[in-house]
C-alpha cells in the first residue's frame, strides 16, 4: 500500500483559537496524505481554516491536537533549531504578496536562504543566477524589487523558494495580487518547475485557474476536509483544459 | 513555543542555519542605507542628546585648563561667566544641575530611540517574518537589529560629540578669546569626546534592545497576513 511516499501526512488534526472568552475551533479533525511530486491545490471560502491548514503544513503553526508529518518527521516534536532548519532546506514559501525584501537585489533576495543554509557565497551567486534563468530573469538580477512589475517580483520569489532544492513549494494565493495573464504565467511556470524539479507543491488559492493544473484538489469548509477531487474527476467537472486529458 | 530550546542542545552542526558575521554587517549596512532618511530620524535624537553631554563636559575641560594656569584675571573671567567657583576651588565640577539636564536630556534621547525602533519593527514585521520563513534564527534577527542600531550608534555618537566639542570651543572663544586653544587641557577634552562617544553608541543600543527583542520574537506565520 505504501509504495508512494507521503512528504506530507496530516493525522486527525485540531486547532483552537482563543478569542477573549470564545473558543474558536478551526479545523475539526483533519486527516490528509499529499503525494511526493504532487501539485495540489487546497480550496475553500476565507474562514474555512484553509490558512490554518496551510500553515500547520508549512511548518508555521502547530496543532493542538493531532499530528502533522513532514517528510515524516513530527513537526511537534522540533525545536526552534530544527525549525528553522526545516524552513530554510525542506520548504519554500511563496507569498500572496511576494513579500521580497526591498533592500536587497533580486539576486540577493534569492541568495538569501543559500546563506542561511551554509553555502559559499560564489556557489550561491551562481546558483542564484541559474535559478533566476530559470524563471525567465536571467537579466535582472540586479534589480531591486521596487523596479520590478508583479509578475517579476513573483517570478523572484518563486526562484528563492527554489533555493535549496525543498521539497515542498508552499504558496500562500501566488496568483491573489497579480491579473489575469500574470497570474496564468505564474501558474504555468509552477506546474513547469513541479513537472522539472519533482518538487511538490501545495497551493492555498481561490484562484479557478489553479484548478486546472493541480493534481488534487483538497476542498476545505467549516474546518474540514469538504472532498479531495483527484485530476481525472477534476477534468470532468472543470472540463479538459490544455490538451491534457485524464487518463482511466 | 518557536524560541524555547530543548534541553537536549542544539541539533548536529549540518541542520543548524547559519548567517556569518560579515553577511549580517553587509545586510544592516545596506538596510540602514536604503532606508537613510529614516535611519537619520532614529539618529537625530541621538546626535543631539550626545553633543549636549560633550559640549557641557568639554565646557568644563576648557575652564579646568583656565583655571590650572594659576592666573586670577583667568578665574574671575570664569566666575563672570557663571562657573560656580568657591574660593578655594581648583577644579570646575559638573553641577548639579548640569547634571540633570545631561541625564534628562539622555532619558528623552532613549525614550525617542525606543520609540522610532518600535515603528520601524511594526513597519518591517513582513520583511522580518520572511526572513524567519526563509529560515532566520531569532537571533539573526536581533543581531540584525543590534548591528543596525550600532552602526547608527557610532556614526551618530561620533557626530554629536564632535559637533559639542566644536560648540563648546566656539563659546570659549566668544568669552575668552584665543587663549582658550592655549588653556585647553587637549587629552581631557579628547576623552571627554570619546566618553561622550561611547555613552552614545551604548544609549543606542539600549533603546533598541527590547524592539530588537520584539522583532525577533515574531513568528514567520506574521508573513502571510495580507492586511496592511
Amino acid at each position: 500500500m505504501t509504495d508512494i511516499h507521503h512528504i506530507v501526512r496530516v493525522a486527525s488534526v485540531t486547532k483552537t483559537f482563543q478569542m477573549g472568552r470564545n473558543v474558536l475551533q478551526a479545523l475539526k479533525g483533519i486527516s490528509l496524505e499529499i503525494n511526493t511530486g504532487d501539485y495540489i491545490s487546497i480550496m475553500g471560502p476565507s474562514g474555512s481554516g484553509k490558512s490554518t491548514l496551510f500553515n500547520m503544513i508549512g511548518g508555521l503553526d502547530k496543532p493542538s491536537s493531532g499530528k502533522v508529518f513532514i517528510d515524516e518527521v513530527d513537526i511537534a516534536q522540533l525545536d526552534a533549531y530544527e525549525l528553522a532548519w526545516l524552513r530554510c532546506r525542506k520548504i519554500g514559501y511563496i507569498f500572496q504578496t511576494f513579500n521580497l525584501i526591498h533592500v536587497m537585489t533580486a539576486l540577493e533576495n534569492v541568495t538569501l536562504p543559500m546563506t542561511f543554509a551554509g553555502m559559499n557565497n560564489d556557489a550561491a551567486m551562481e546558483k542564484g543566477i541559474k535559478l533566476l534563468e530559470m524563471v525567465g530573469l536571467g537579466d535582472r538580477f540586479r534589480h531591486k524589487p521596487s523596479e520590478l512589475s508583479g509578475g517579476q517580483q513573483q517570478r523572484v520569489a518563486v526562484a528563492r523558494s527554489l533555493a535549496n532544492d525543498p521539497a515542498i513549494i508552499l504558496a500562500d494565493e501566488p496568483t491573489g495580487n497579480l491579473d489575469l495573464s500574470t497570474g496564468e504565467e505564474i501558474i504555468a511556470l509552477l506546474k513547469r518547475l513541479s513537472e522539472e524539479t519533482g518538487v511538490t507543491i501545495i497551493s492555498a488559492t481561490h484562484d479557478f485557474k489553479m484548478l486546472n493544473v493541480s493534481d488534487q484538489v483538497i476542498w476545505i469548509r467549516d474546518g474540514l476536509v469538504e472532498k479531495i477531487e483527484n485530476r481525472e474527476d477534476l477534468s470532468i467537472s472543470v472540463g479538459g483544459i490544455g490538451g491534457r486529458e485524464a487518463v482511466h | 513555543m518557536d524560541s524555547t530550546h530543548t534541553p537536549t542542545g542544539r541539533p548536529p552542526a549540518h541542520r543548524l542555519v547559519v548567517l556569518p558575521f560579515r553577511k549580517s554587517l553587509e545586510i544592516a549596512y545596506q538596510s540602514l542605507k536604503v532606508r537613510f532618511f529614516r535611519s537619520l530620524i532614529t539618529t537625530a535624537s541621538l546626535v543631539l542628546a550626545v553633543s549636549f553631554l560633550s559640549f557641557v563636559n568639554v565646557g568644563n575641560d576648557i575652564a579646568n585648563g583656565f583655571l590650572a594656569t594659576g592666573d586670577p584675571e583667568r578665574r574671575q573671567s570664569l566666575i563672570q561667566a557663571g562657573y560656580d567657583l568657591g574660593e578655594t576651588d581648583t577644579r570646575v565640577e559638573e553641577n548639579p544641575k548640569q547634571r540633570w539636564l545631561v541625564i534628562l536630556s539622555l532619558m528623552v534621547c532613549v525614550v525617542g530611540i525606543v520609540n522610532a525602533q518600535l515603528m520601524a519593527v511594526t513597519e518591517r514585521f513582513r520583511e522580518i517574518g520572511t526572513m524567519k520563513c526563509l529560515g532566520a534564527l531569532d537571533r539573526f534577527v536581533l543581531r540584525l537589529f543590534l548591528l543596525e542600531a550600532g552602526m547608527q550608534g557610532i556614526v551618530g555618537a561620533a557626530v554629536g560629540a564632535a559637533g559639542g566639542a566644536v560648540f563648546a570651543f566656539a563659546n570659549g572663544l566668544l568669552r575668552f578669546g584665543a587663549a582658550t586653544f592655549q588653556a585647553a587641557p587637549w587629552p581631557e577634552v579628547l576623552a571627554s569626546v570619546a566618553a561622550a562617544t561611547a555613552a552614545g553608541c551604548l544609549l543606542s543600543l539600549v533603546g533598541v534592545l527590547y524592539p530588537a527583542l520584539v522583532a525577533a520574537k515574531m513568528a514567520p506565520v506574521e508573513a502571510m497576513r495580507v492586511e496592511q
